[in-house]
């Protein structure tokens, strides 16, 4: 018998969208990771006078932007910044989503009920409206911190998540043996309930991945996350709005970028939600 | 207590949590509001005092925590910084463009959408469900501010068939009542689109995965079997039942719509309280920043309570907690 991962694995590949989703997001991560090698850098400057607003050709493949910089080069690095504060928030958001969703799960009462009457409030405040007061007083906030917001943020539905079913699971057999032989609560917790709401928390969190990806770039679209020199995606639609009627290419492609990226995502997101769970499809 | 009462009086805790985490929020934070306000005019120590006065960042923190709750439940949120106004009027006044996007794009969303939905149970699994399950995909990944321009350069910049920004041509002042609501409509074409595109993927979505439930349960088969005709059965039998559940989705939307509806009108200057926000955002204006924080909460949780008590009302079944 092949192992869980595997048997996975090969589940996704049988769904189209799931392999279309996979070839694509590895496609953007190999690109992400040896273009900056190849690419000339995305803060040289050429020429401001011949060399700026070039559309899409030889020279530059994207074209220039206003400031003369090449816009592939810049993308390809936006790209990477934006799989990295993807990868690395929701990463974390779901780890701290499934550990609220555990501690509720197990300790009913009032714990429980104080954790999820907070969750419930957290998700009444619509997240972007929290990171624009944040970062609104918060000026030219670090990169980790961001990342770490974007995380702070994105939990909530995964606690819930998690909190159901643990709950549910938390009268079955295996739990209850396990529990009149011993276990302490953590162990019953890492060992038995966690493998177990795996399933939930692997969608949640890559369908997280598309969503941090969107918010930073509207942040930075609306001069709040990350702040030139730095490229970003976000960053570089925001930078075409005053040249995008005469030059679009400043705001095509990265904006089609982002939509590619999210989009490969998703389609890996839902793929698994529906290897996983047979029922949605 | 009935269901109602209790549901109603959730709501109510739930906002006020709400609102007490985003009053600590604040108060946790780094930085400080005064600091970058005077970040490009330096302040005399006394207009200081004075902005510290004004805004009570002299008082404890228990003090300001009652004054910020029940100014929030008064609904009086102070003075916006940038505008030198109460917040509340400027609240106000923005707010019925928004509603007015927000009725087009709920409109696009509950007919299209749902009218989408169906085709798809319908075709589960065939090439139409699976091109339309990939263009609600695309348009969910799609950035709306980055949708906006690109619309604004296919049909304003290139096409000219409609206005790139604004709710209205100010050049219309004095025309009659048919031309000014056919500008109207005109100027919200762009932005509901936009919004509709980014968010009808949720309702469709729902409305496939509620059809095919419905399609699956034994009265509409026995319909079928009673010799109804297919369009009678899917849309009389089958939609009636798959309703109520989607109208748990109006919930769902608000803050789709609360947020697509910030960059959306950013982008198309539609005066409504999105670009409000956004400006507030960019000019660090703080209280009119919690203003439209705490409305866009009052919407949520408004909006998820309204969609239950609907639902209760089509499906008593829903109402155990």
């Amino acid at each position: 018998m092949t192992s869980r991962p595997v048997a996975l694995g090969r589940e996704l590949w049988r769904r189209p969208g799931g392999r279309a989703g996979i070839v694509a997001l590895a496609l953007l991560m190999l690109i992400a990771l040896i273009g900056p090698f190849v690419l000339p850098s995305p803060t040289a400057q050429g020429d401001l006078l011949t060399e700026s607003l070039l559309p899409p050709g030889a020279g530059h493949l994207l074209g220039t932007d206003q400031l003369s910089r090449d816009i592939l080069s810049r993308i390809v690095n936006g790209l990477r910044l934006s799989l990295i504060i993807g990868l690395v928030s929701a990463f974390l958001a779901v780890l701290l989503g499934a550990a609220v969703g555990l501690i509720a799960g197990t300790r009913a009462g009032l714990v429980d009920t104080l954790l999820m009457r907070t969750v419930d409030a957290l998700l009444a405040i619509p997240r972007l409206f929290v990171l624009l007061l944040v970062l609104a007083v918060w000026d030219r906030v670090p990169l980790p911190a961001l990342v770490l917001l974007l995380a702070l943020t994105g939990w909530y539905g995964t606690s819930r998540l998690v909190r159901a079913e643990t709950v549910r699971l938390r009268g079955e057999d295996f739990v209850r043996a396990a529990e009149a032989l011993g276990a302490g609560r953590l162990r019953i917790a890492l060992r038995h309930l966690l493998p177990n709401v795996a399933a939930p928390i692997l969608v949640a969190g890559t369908l997280g991945v598309g969503d941090v990806i969107l918010l930073e770039a509207g942040l930075t679209y609306l001069g709040l996350g990350i702040r030139p020199p730095t490229p970003s995606l976000g960053g570089m639609v925001l930078d075409s709005r005053a040249v995008f009627a005469t030059a679009p290419w400043t705001s095509i492609f990265p904006g089609l970028v982002i939509v590619l990226t999210v989009l490969s995502v998703n389609l890996v997101g839902d793929a698994l939600r529906e290897a996983l769970d047979p029922r949605s499809a | 207590m009935t269901w109602l009462a209790r549901r109603a009086l959730q709501a109510v805790v739930t906002a006020l949590i709400a609102l007490t985490l985003l009053f600590f929020l604040i108060r946790s934070l780094p930085g400080d509001p005064l600091a970058i306000l005077s970040e490009d005019r330096p302040l005399t120590s006394e207009q200081v005092r004075d902005l510290q006065r004004r805004y009570q960042l002299d008082q404890p923190v228990g003090a300001q925590f009652t004054s910020f709750m029940g100014g929030a439940l008064r609904g009086d949120f102070g003075t916006s910084i940038q505008y030198g106004r109460p917040v509340t009027q400027l609240v106000l006044e923005r707010l019925p463009r928004t509603l007015l996007l927000g009725a087009a794009v709920l409109l696009i969303n509950f007919t299209l959408g749902l009218w989408l939905g169906v085709q798809q149970a319908l075709h589960r699994g065939r090439p139409l469900d699976r091109i339309l399950t990939t263009l609600s995909l695309t348009g969910y990944a799609m950035p709306s501010f980055w949708l906006g321009l690109m619309l604004v350069l296919t049909f304003a910049v290139r096409l000219h068939w409609l206005p790139a920004a604004g709710s209205q041509d100010p050049g219309l002042d004095g025309s009659g009542g048919a031309t000014l609501v056919l500008d109207r409509l005109r100027h919200l074409v762009l932005p509901a689109l936009t919004l509709a595109a980014v968010s009808i993927a949720s309702s469709m979505r729902y409305q496939r995965a509620a059809m095919l439930e419905a399609l699956r349960q034994p009265f509409v088969v026995a319909a079928r079997a009673r010799g109804l005709t297919r369009d009678r059965v899917v849309w009389g039998h089958a939609l009636r039942s798959a309703l109520p559940s989607v109208l748990t989705l109006f919930g769902l939307w608000l803050p789709i719509l609360v947020v697509g509806a910030v960059f959306v009108e950013q982008v198309f200057a539609w005066q409504g309280l999105g670009s409000l926000t956004a400006g507030a955002a960019a000019a660090r204006d703080y209280p009119l920043l919690m203003g439209t924080a705490v409305v866009a909460t009052a919407a949520v949780v408004t909006g998820s309570f309204v969609s239950d008590v609907l639902h209760s009302l089509l499906d008593p079944r829903a109402r155990v907690e």
